[in-house]
């Protein structure tokens, strides 16, 4: 495909532009907006006719004008150059290096859509990954290839989570390299030297690739920030091997920016205004976790997105839930009881949990003690609504153990230090010191073998 | 010659399309994608494209095929993985490796494989459309049964026995001066349903091994049924769990916009996975189609339609088929995002306004029926749609919709799935429309005391919700002892019998002989119990009893064995539960 210049662009609207008078432009090239200083921006067609183009300017539409800015169509899909140089650098929302030492000199360049990955292609997660953290090591594990979002909302610790859980994940029994790649959306600065600041004092800068498109950075950047960060993670794992954990922040304001583009198109609009087809646009991304059959490297992709309102079923979170595999929720109340991580186990989940653990993996007794603590724990919380009605007078005493339980699972077992690494043993025998609170028989969901094994008698 | 004037996402708009027919399949721009067109507008036609648009440019060609959007159906669908326009994807592996690349052709069916052909009817046989020619061993279990074409008929003149490919004549019919020449594959249109002879009324159940289904709301052979439910509530695992046990004996699971993955897991457990009654692995009666939620949503859109033509096919020859879609809340999706491309009128929540009939049409495709031929054979199609409510909220259109045209309804509960309460099917609102018809197959074939027992089974559950309101004002403590003994049992009824774990050995099935036993025994308990305490036991006696551990147990017994162990169990309960006023 050739590279074709036009001066013709006839409306310039929100963050679109259409250009006139074009012929053979592909849907999906890339081109340079050039204004009328000589600043060039970049954007993309999202409808090609065979007179007209439709552009998104990822950099925005200010200063652009219908009489000297010109559109070079550059007769290409969007790629990015990708190399191996690229840990420990710090990129900008669109790929371009910002933290001053140039240039990378590219291995390959790479379309940032990329492909569908075949499932018969994929081979199926099972590999534990521990994060040191007891709400997620113990009761919604996390395995190599899966995609866990945190739902968190503002204000909340979800930035100190995702900075432990790259600092401490790893895979027992071995040294193999790995990767962080971190893809900020519309984060403020503060946000973002939070990061940088984390990741160097744990020295982990050089095993890092950051793209970074802060708050007041061009809104439009953000929906390619997740797609190169994901094309970067894709090259690392598959071609050189690597185990990437790929952190996407926060992802609500990516979908703001969807919705922002859906809405000059004067698109359908789907429930709040998103567009119809965020369910789709999401999947693409998310989707490119996961590990190939017959290839070393994997993808874990950690999602943080902020619920507007704590709403669990606002769009963002909503359709993310459906296409992730479980989430990790953080919430206000806990972190109003000073507990970190504010992690309420009662709504997260891990679907791929159950293959990651058990035997040869964590250990025998894990999906049973996982199991009951989430019962107890449910029960427990049930008995504290009902505690404020009734009072706990009126409790049994079998009620009063649950209650008690459910405060010391909180204080204990979910409540742990920032830098706090817990292995799973630690973790699971913190499980069984609170279980030993409850009577043995109500512990129903665990093999009596285990029990036998684990339980610690009270003396 | 037609060529592209527009492209926007998955939709392209081509000019010098007059004499295409709307639906038919055509071959977009230099690649060759496939596309099918969905309006047409004097000589510009608007196509939906299976396959990834970036790229495309207005000015490249449009190729007509003179198909609407088809499947191949012969010999060897079943063990394969299709995409949702019938690709299978292994072979796209091996073409374009582990991603999938556009513009890709492969055929469906594997045309060279020789298949060995059994004649049935001998020459000078009359036939007519829907009769049995002859058949291929197609997999260890299933026996494919090669039929007369819709719309033919005549008089055999010449058939033959031996090993064939697909393309290769078995058959010739002469038809009065005209000869049609039959091979053993044939296209049919996703869109039409494949014609039968009648409708038969859904009297016979479709048994899961799932005791909160099969007892409480069972689903007919030939039945419809949805399974709405917001994200971690298990529509995924229950869909699977059903694709694994149902008593159908051809599989068709539709994996329509959800996670890769969930497919890789299917694609590696059901080989593994033996069938309970012929011992096989469960992808000798199963076809998988997987449009995972990267995939072309216009695939998508098509995936549901493949799926369930694919199960008309295998019902037609006289099999019990059923189909899981997985969700169907995608395809619905799928349809308003290409309808919002198009610019039509939405109708609510951005929905087309055809989103009801377009559900009603699909699952009208399922039933019980007499099979096209003169044998009168009878097949059917069960179909069963998952729905994921946005916020997991049922008031919304496809769920609300579906409900209107499926006679089952299992409700998914948040709130049970947070407690680990699998399968999280709320049985306060959940309903079975077929549990009148089914009522006398039950009684027939398993035990006259089954309906009986579900009523009060369900009518203790209903007493403990009203009851557990109660506790919420006043706290356990006031209520009397008799209504403690029901939220004691009812919590047996949960904990023991509705729930039940996919992941173990023995429980992740329960055969109807033992769904029933179990049944049997804790409402045993619960006459026992009522007695025991008019004899004088508290109820705090009567929980601490160990009889209540043996129960709790129960579901994990040895299928083989569950008859002899249920035995010694009521005999358990009524030494432990005696009134000991009498000293006893």
């Amino acid at each position: 495909m050739a590279v074709k210049e036009y001066k013709s662009i006839i409306e310039v609207a929100g963050p679109l532009v259409i250009v006139d008078r074009v012929s053979e432009i592909a849907y999906g090239e890339v081109v340079e907006i050039r204004t009328g200083r000589g600043e060039i921006r970049t954007g993309q067609v999202l409808d090609a006719m065979t007179d007209k183009a439709v552009v998104q300017v990822f950099e925005g539409t200010s200063d652009l004008d219908t009489k000297n800015t010109t559109a070079r169509f550059l007769g290409e899909t969007m790629k990015i150059p990708v190399s191996v140089d690229m840990l420990g650098r710090i990129f900008d929302g669109a790929g371009r290096p910002r933290d001053g030492k140039g240039e990378i000199l590219p291995e390959d360049r790479r379309d940032i859509n990329g492909e569908p990955m075949n499932p018969t292609a994929r081979e199926f997660p099972r590999e534990f990954i521990q994060t040191g953290i007891s709400a997620i090591d113990g009761m919604n594990t996390l395995v190599r290839g899966q995609k866990l979002p945190i739902f968190s909302g503002a204000g909340l610790s979800h930035n100190e989570l995702a900075a432990q859980i790259a600092r401490q994940a790893k895979v027992r029994g071995e040294k193999e390299e790995f990767a962080v790649v971190f893809a900020a959306m519309g984060i403020t600065a503060g946000e973002a030297m939070f990061f940088r600041k984390d990741f160097e004092r744990t020295g982990a800068m050089e095993r890092i690739v950051s793209f970074i498109n802060l708050a007041d950075d061009p809104t439009v950047e953000r929906i390619i920030t997740p797609r190169i960060a994901l094309t970067t993670a894709e090259y690392l794992a598959f071609d050189k091997d690597m185990h990437v954990l790929v952190i996407l922040t926060d992802m609500t304001n990516y979908c703001e920016a969807l919705r922002e583009i859906s809405a000059a198109r004067e698109e359908v609009p789907g429930r709040r205004g998103y567009p119809g087809y965020l369910y789709t646009d999401l999947a693409m991304s998310y989707e490119r976790a996961g590990r190939i059959i017959g290839k070393k490297g994997t993808i874990t992709q950690i999602p943080i997105l902020s619920m507007p309102g704590d709403d669990i079923t606002h769009p963002i979170p909503d359709l993310t839930g459906y296409i992730t595999e479980g989430q990790i929720v953080v919430t206000r109340q806990l972190h109003r009881k000073g507990i970190y991580p504010p992690i309420d186990v009662l709504p997260c989940l891990s679907r791929l949990m159950n293959q990651g653990i058990g035997e040869g993996r964590t250990r025998e007794d894990h999906s049973s003690v996982s199991n009951q603590l989430y019962a107890a724990y449910a029960e427990g919380r049930d008995l504290r609504d009902l505690v404020a009605v009734v009072g706990e007078e009126a409790l049994t005493e079998r009620d009063k153990k649950f209650l008690e339980f459910a405060e010391r699972f909180e204080d204990e077992f979910i409540n742990q230090g920032m830098d706090e690494d817990r292995t799973i043993e630690d973790t699971l025998s913190i499980g069984w010191e609170l279980l030993s609170i409850l009577p043995e028989r109500e512990l129903k969901r665990i093999d009596p073998e285990y029990i036998e094994k684990y339980r610690k008698k009270k003396e | 010659m037609a060529k592209i004037v527009r492209v926007a996402g998955p939709l392209v708009e081509a000019d010098g399309m007059r004499g295409y027919r709307m639906h038919e399949v055509v071959k977009v721009g230099d690649e060759a994608l496939i596309g099918e067109i969905i309006r047409l507008e004097k000589d510009i036609a608007s196509i939906q494209v299976y396959e990834e648009t970036s790229g495309l440019k207005p000015g490249e060609p449009v190729e007509g095929t003179g198909r609407t959007l088809s499947v191949e159906l012969g010999p060897g669908i079943l063990r394969s993985i299709y995409d949702g326009i019938q690709r299978p994807l292994d072979l796209i592996q091996t073409k374009s490796g582990e991603y999938i690349a556009r513009g890709i052709s492969v055929p469906s069916i594997d045309h060279s494989k020789k298949w060995k052909f059994k004649p049935v009817v001998k020459e000078g046989d009359s036939l007519v459309s829907g009769d049995i020619i002859g058949e291929v061993q197609e997999t260890k279990i299933i026996t494919h049964k090669v039929m007369v074409p819709y719309g033919l008929k005549g008089t055999v003149e010449n058939i033959d026995d031996g090993t064939f490919t697909l393309d290769d004549t078995v058959c010739i019919l002469k038809d009065d001066s005209k000869e049609h020449r039959l091979q053993m594959m044939h296209y049919w249109p996703v869109r039409k349903p494949r014609p039968i002879a009648e409708k038969l009324d859904s009297s016979v159940p479709l048994v899961s091994g799932q005791r909160v289904f099969d007892m409480f709301f069972p689903i007919a052979k030939g039945g419809t049924a949805a399974i709405p439910g917001g994200f971690g509530t298990g529509k995924t695992v229950s869909q699977h769990q059903l694709a694994k046990w149902v008593d159908a004996e051809i599989i068709i699971y539709v994996g329509c916009g959800e996670r890769g993955n969930e497919m890789t897991e299917v694609l590696e457990e059901f080989p593994h996975l033996k069938d309970p009654k012929s011992k096989l692995p469960l992808m000798e009666r199963t076809c998988l189609i997987a449009n995972t939620s990267n995939m072309p949503v216009a695939a998508r859109e098509a995936s549901v339609y493949t799926g369930i033509t694919l199960a008309e096919y295998y019902r037609d020859m006289g099999y019990h088929t059923a189909l899981m879609a997985d969700s169907t809340s995608r395809w619905a999706e799928a349809m308003r995002e290409i309808s919002g491309r198009l610019e039509e009128m939405p109708g609510e929540e951005g929905y087309p306004a055809y989103l009801a009939s377009r559900l009603a049409q699909f699952y009208e495709r399922t039933g019980r029926v007499v099979c096209l031929g003169s044998d009168g054979r009878i097949g059917s199609t069960t179909a069963i749609g998952a729905v994921s409510p946005p916020g997991g909220d049922f008031s919304e259109p496809v769920t609300q919709n579906t409900l209107r045209v499926t006679q089952v309804f299992w409700a998914l509960d948040a709130k049970l799935a947070d407690r680990r309460h699998f399968p999280s099917i709320n049985w306060l609102t959940s309903y079975s429309l077929y549990s009148e018809n089914l009522k006398e197959w039950f009684s027939e074939n398993v035990s006259k005391e089954w309906m009986s027992l579900k009523n009060r089974a369900m009518t203790l559950l209903q007493k403990e919700s009203e009851l557990k309101e109660i506790v919420q004002l006043v706290g356990p403590d006031a209520l009397p002892d008799r209504e403690r003994i029901i939220l004691d049992v009812s919590r047996m009824l949960r904990e023991d019998f509705l729930q039940q774990n996919a992941f173990h050995d023995v429980d992740t099935f329960c055969p109807l002989d033992k769904q029933y036993r179990m049944l049997k025994v804790i409402l045993h308990f619960y006459d026992r119990a009522i007695v025991a305490l008019e004899g004088g036991m508290e109820p705090e006696e009567i929980v601490a009893l160990s009889i209540v551990d043996e129960i709790a147990k129960m579901k994990y017994i040895d299928n083989d064995k569950f008859t002899e162990e249920s035995e010694k169990i009521l005999t358990n309960i009524d030494k432990q539960l005696v009134s000991n006023k009498d000293g006893g």
